[in-house]
């Protein structure tokens, strides 16, 4: 139970087309998170699954059956909204039932359900309270269990976190992971904060501009972005990206000249020619010190030092102008102005050509 | 009693009298006295009977004359403080009046009738409040009815008011539809149409309908207001989209997010129309004396105003009954005070 | 957290909420067959079927009356003469001389009418300025002094007609005020000037504590720091009236002066109520004439009055379209 589907999805709003085709499989019981920047589509995307709006073309099916056209309500969804949408006129427990009173379920029942759920959420003792007394985090734990309780097919769940502070944002994120884990059941997550989609998702949709840009799982998307937005989006502080030319390309390799005098040679999967420009993707963490003499550094100079304790995070600046950033582990001895030779593992290294696909060759 | 003093003589600044501060309590003073100087003649006047009403010049407080019963008297006999010839005062009776003789007795010595000229005697008064001003016209006459009319108009006028126009601004605040500007423009139009302005075709419609002489004659053609539906919006527009679509997701039908979400959360801006529609319904003077014209439909108003254009005019019986229809605004008025007055500050209703 | 007023609703609405279950189940079935659009018309329909037949229509059938003759109720039963009551509404040899008018009480009261706005609008505004002006000093017990002068503005017609007919009646409180002073008992209400003259002064009293509200809250709208900044600056207090507080404060002027004209052209009830149109017919303003035209007197011509309403009506949109273009450019200047 739990499964959805999605087929050349397209929603316009007009004449503005807010999403392009998508097509989507949600497992059953997997948590799967859209990611993506402000405007992407991911809410729009959600409201669709949910039924509140219906799409342009395309067709959505949970367990099987066609629900492009069934009500929000007929769905068997659940939704956790971003600002809570709890009733500010009732009481805890009664925004916990209002949706199962429209279902007529026995009172008995009801209460029985709203019982566990608070037992679940630690939200017993808050029964009586209503939206306006309650903090941050607690009216996310009731909009929650208002969900929970309606023993839901799947749970959408519209960017929740973004109103908490960020200390019970990180607990609220490992209570979620806890609660997926124990409920078993499908959850679509919408977050711009890639690092909540990291820590929480089986698997993430990386939108952009209302088409899916790669779903994969966190670790496949950090390792293997497809295309050198997911790279640029997945991974924090973000990836160094810095022009480049090929300077010759046969059986499968490329050498690459990038940032002046650093050349590297790669495996790549598409064949190049001689002056094709591309995109070099080093992650701040792939980086360390090196040896001048070593021919595939980076050279630079050092412009800001943060040293964290147990890393240092170097800001410089290349001969060319390029801003590039390094986390190095432990406390590096660097001062501001001092030149620096970054080097990396060739297998770390990734590249994009100029239509932004990536092209190193991967294990 | 010095800091009451003091209180009252606060100035701005605290040095001196500045010409403004003068002006300040000049304007003050002279405001307590013109807007509830009116109002309270009227209520101290209202319980004066009817002799001392014709009286110029009026007494402030309102006396009845003081009555004593004496034997040999069925009724009892209003008591006179009397000059007599020999230039002693005293209480004497007064048994009856022929020309500018009175003829007088003495309470204790009921026996003797003493001849005194009416100018030697003033009524022994005492402060009395003249209760059957109030009592008698909802016994004798209609006044029951018309206060019952006027109490039936006000809550049917305001229940239907909340109920259709909390309906409309509902689906104008929160539906998309085609025609919707068109159904906001039609409703924007007839804020400049009042009433009065289309009498003779309304009447025609109340007519066909129907309705003339009925108190649905003088509801219906109200509880329309653009202005409830506006200020009625207006609140509803703050409300979040994202509650009616958690009600949606929550199995709630349209009928139920307007009854159950909206309507309850909108309660501040009802209680303000609420108020407003009842003051205006109950004041409501022109087209009630248009549709109304048996006397047992009359509401207050019409009731009143009928009363007081007859020729003998009973002014004891009028002033009584204008209190009785100023009590409920002025109940209104002193406890709902701050709706109203945010009401008129935010949304310029009257 | 949920004000009182909102406990109480929802007190009082879920009981009745769960009596109303019965008129869900049918409007369910409604949404699914028309979707939000049906359900929009089933929320507009109360309301729009009232006003369309109780303010629309009328408004539309009006023109057709004042084209039509005769004294029947009915359109139908009346007869079509086009243009003939604004013909005689409107033939004038000289305007300023009712006497050379056709329809001489209708040019009467076209006349008293415009006196009467002229005077209790500029009377009124300036009244309401003041009060407002002083409400917004730093008074004690600013909320009781507020109470005191916007008390009349809910009074009916009726009563402050009343009220103040007792006050002027020939015995009444105002002569023994005169009479106190040395002067003479004055029927009041029964000489044209004077007559007229309270007819104005009443409607301001009933009237200016609605104004004077809605300028305190444009006096209390201006930021405070201005008034700082001017003290600083030295400015004398005329001057920080005439050139900050005025122009601040002009939207809300401009307001109470529109609204205050629109409810002065359509003057009924209180004058009516305190001289019935007299003496003679020298308060007779323009709703009177329409009611007295259109239902109550012998000579009763009901397209006649439908025509008057029509030009009445005609002023009243020009005025109203005036006021919502302020309206409008306040919004925009306060979103600004």
């Amino acid at each position: 139970m739990g499964r959805i589907t999605l087929e050349g999805i397209t929603k316009e709003f007009g004449a503005v087309k807010v999403l392009h085709g998508i097509d989507l499989d949600v497992a059953e019981g997997e948590l799967v998170v859209f990611v993506g920047p402000s405007g992407c589509g991911k809410s729009t995307l959600l409201r669709l699954i949910s039924g509140l709006d219906k799409p342009t073309s395309g067709t959505i099916t949970i367990d099987g059956t066609d629900v492009t056209r069934v009500n929000a309500a007929d769905r068997g969804l659940a939704m956790v909204f971003q600002s809570y949408a709890l009733y500010p006129h009732m009481s805890v427990w009664q925004n916990m039932a209002f949706g199962l009173q429209n279902e007529h379920l026995p009172k008995a029942e009801i209460a029985e359900r709203i019982e566990e759920a608070g037992r679940m959420l630690e939200i017993a003792n808050l029964m009586d309270r209503r939206p306006g007394q309650l903090s941050g985090g607690q009216r996310q734990r009731v909009a929650i269990g208002r969900s929970i309780v309606r023993e839901p097919t799947a749970f959408l769940l519209d960017e929740p976190l973004s109103n908490l502070d960020a200390e019970l944002r990180v607990s609220m994120r490992a209570e979620l992971a806890a609660l997926h884990a124990r409920l078993g059941k499908t959850m679509i997550y919408v977050t711009h904060d890639q690092i909540e989609a990291m820590t929480l998702a089986s698997r993430i949709v990386v939108l952009r501009a209302g088409k899916i840009e790669q779903v994969d799982t966190p670790l496949n998307l950090f390792n293997k972005p497809n295309n050198r937005f997911v790279a640029g989006f997945i991974g924090a502080p973000t990836m160094n990206l810095l022009p480049g030319k090929v300077a010759s390309a046969a059986n499968g390799n490329a050498t690459i000249h990038f940032v002046g005098d650093a050349h590297v040679t790669i495996p790549v999967t598409r064949s190049f020619n001689q002056g094709d420009e591309v995109t070099v993707g080093l992650r701040p963490q792939h980086m360390r010190l090196t040896d001048a003499s070593d021919e595939t550094a980076v050279h630079s100079t050092v412009d800001l030092i943060e040293a964290l304790g147990t890393e240092t995070v170097v800001h410089a600046h290349t001969p060319s102008g390029e801003t590039l950033l390094a986390v190095l582990p432990g406390q590096a001895a660097l001062s501001r102005g001092e030149p620096i030779a970054l080097g990396y593992d060739t297998s770390d290294l990734h590249a994009f050509d100029s239509s932004e696909a990536a092209v190193a060759a991967r294990a | 009693m010095s800091q009451a003093v003091r209180f009252l003589t606060r100035r701005r600044g605290g040095d001196g009298w500045h010409w403004t501060d003068v002006f300040t309590w000049f304007w003050l003073i002279a405001g307590l006295i013109v807007m509830f100087g009116p109002a309270v003649w009227l209520g101290l006047s209202s319980f004066k009977t009817p002799a001392q009403l014709s009286e110029f010049p009026p007494t402030l407080l309102p006396y009845i004359t003081q009555q004593v019963e004496v034997e040999g008297y069925d009724e009892p006999l209003d008591l006179y403080n009397t000059t007599l010839e020999d230039g002693s005062t005293k209480l004497l009776a007064q048994v009856r009046r022929i020309g500018t003789t009175a003829q007088m007795v003495d309470p204790e010595n009921p026996g003797e009738i003493i001849r005194v000229n009416i100018r030697n005697r003033t009524p022994a008064r005492e402060i009395g409040f003249a209760t059957e001003n109030y009592l008698e016209p909802f016994e004798r006459l209609d006044f029951m009815r018309y206060l019952w009319n006027s109490v039936f108009v006000t809550v049917m006028a305001t229940i239907i008011t909340l109920l259709t126009n909390s309906m409309a601004a509902f689906a104008l605040s929160k539906y998309q539809f085609k025609g919707r500007a068109l159904v906001m423009l039609l409703i924007l139009a007839t804020l400049m149409v009042p009433l009065s302005v289309i009498l003779v075709p309304l009447y025609s419609v109340i007519s066909a309908f129907g309705l003339i002489n009925s108190l649905w004659g003088v509801i219906l053609p109200t509880v329309a207001t653009p202005t409830g539906v506006f200020l009625l919006r207006q609140y509803m527009l703050t409300i979040p989209d994202e509650l009616l679509d958690a009600a949606r997701m929550d199995k709630a039908s349209e009928w139920q997010i307007y009854w159950r979400i909206v309507l309850p959360l909108t309660a501040p801006a009802l209680a303000v129309l609420a108020i407003f529609s009842v003051v205006w319904r109950w004041n409501d003077f022109l087209w009630p004396l248009i549709v109304l014209s048996r006397q047992e439909l009359y509401t207050l108003q019409v009731g009143l105003f009928s009363f007081s254009g007859e020729l003998n005019v009973q002014w004891h019986y009028i002033l009584a009954m204008t209190v009785v229809t100023m009590i409920p605004v002025v109940i209104v008025f002193v406890f709902l005070q701050k709706f109203i007055t945010t009401g008129i500050a935010g949304a310029g209703l009257k | 957290m949920p004000t009182i007023g909102q406990r109480a609703g929802a007190l009082a609405f879920v009981p009745i909420a769960k009596g109303l279950s019965s008129i869900d189940k049918p409007l369910r079935a409604w949404q699914k067959k028309t979707g939000h659009g049906g359900m929009a018309a089933f929320f507009l329909a109360p309301n729009m079927a009232i006003f369309g037949i109780f303010i629309l229509f009328p408004l539309v059938v009006n023109f057709l009356y004042s084209m039509s003759g005769g004294t029947a109720l009915f359109l139908e039963e009346r007869s079509f003469v086009g243009g003939e009551h604004y013909e005689r509404l409107l033939n004038c040899e000289n305007y300023l001389d009712t006497a050379t008018c056709e329809d001489d009480l209708f040019w009467n009261a076209v006349w008293n009418t415009a006196g009467f706005v002229v005077i209790q609008v500029a009377l009124l505004t300036v009244v309401a300025m003041v009060t407002a002006l002083i409400l917004n000093r730093d008074l004690r017990a600013r909320s009781f002094w507020r109470a005191v002068f916007f008390f009349p503005v809910l009074l009916s017609p009726v009563v402050v007609g009343l009220i103040w007919r007792w006050i002027l009646q020939r015995d009444g409180l105002l002569n023994l005020m005169v009479v106190e002073m040395g002067g003479e008992q004055t029927s009041w209400l029964t000489e044209r000037t004077w007559a007229f003259v309270f007819a104005v002064g009443v409607s301001i009293w009933a009237h200016v504590g609605f104004y004077a509200l809605i300028l305190l809250a444009g006096l209390q709208a201006i930021p405070k720091d201005l008034y700082e900044a001017a003290e600083m600056d030295g400015t004398r207090p005329t001057r920080v009236f005439f050139r900050i507080t005025l122009p601040l404060l002009m939207p809300n002027l401009l307001v109470v002066i529109v609204l205050a004209l629109i409810r002065a052209v359509q003057v009924f009830d209180e004058v009516y109520v305190l001289t019935g149109g007299g003496p003679g017919t020298s308060t007779m303003y323009l709703t009177q004439y329409i009611y007295e035209i259109g239902f109550a007197s012998l000579l009763r011509n009901p397209g006649l009055a439908a025509a008057a309403s029509i030009l009445m009506a005609a002023v009243l949109v020009v005025l109203t379209l005036f006021q919502l273009g302020l309206a409008r450019r306040n919004d925009k200047a306060a979103k600004r």
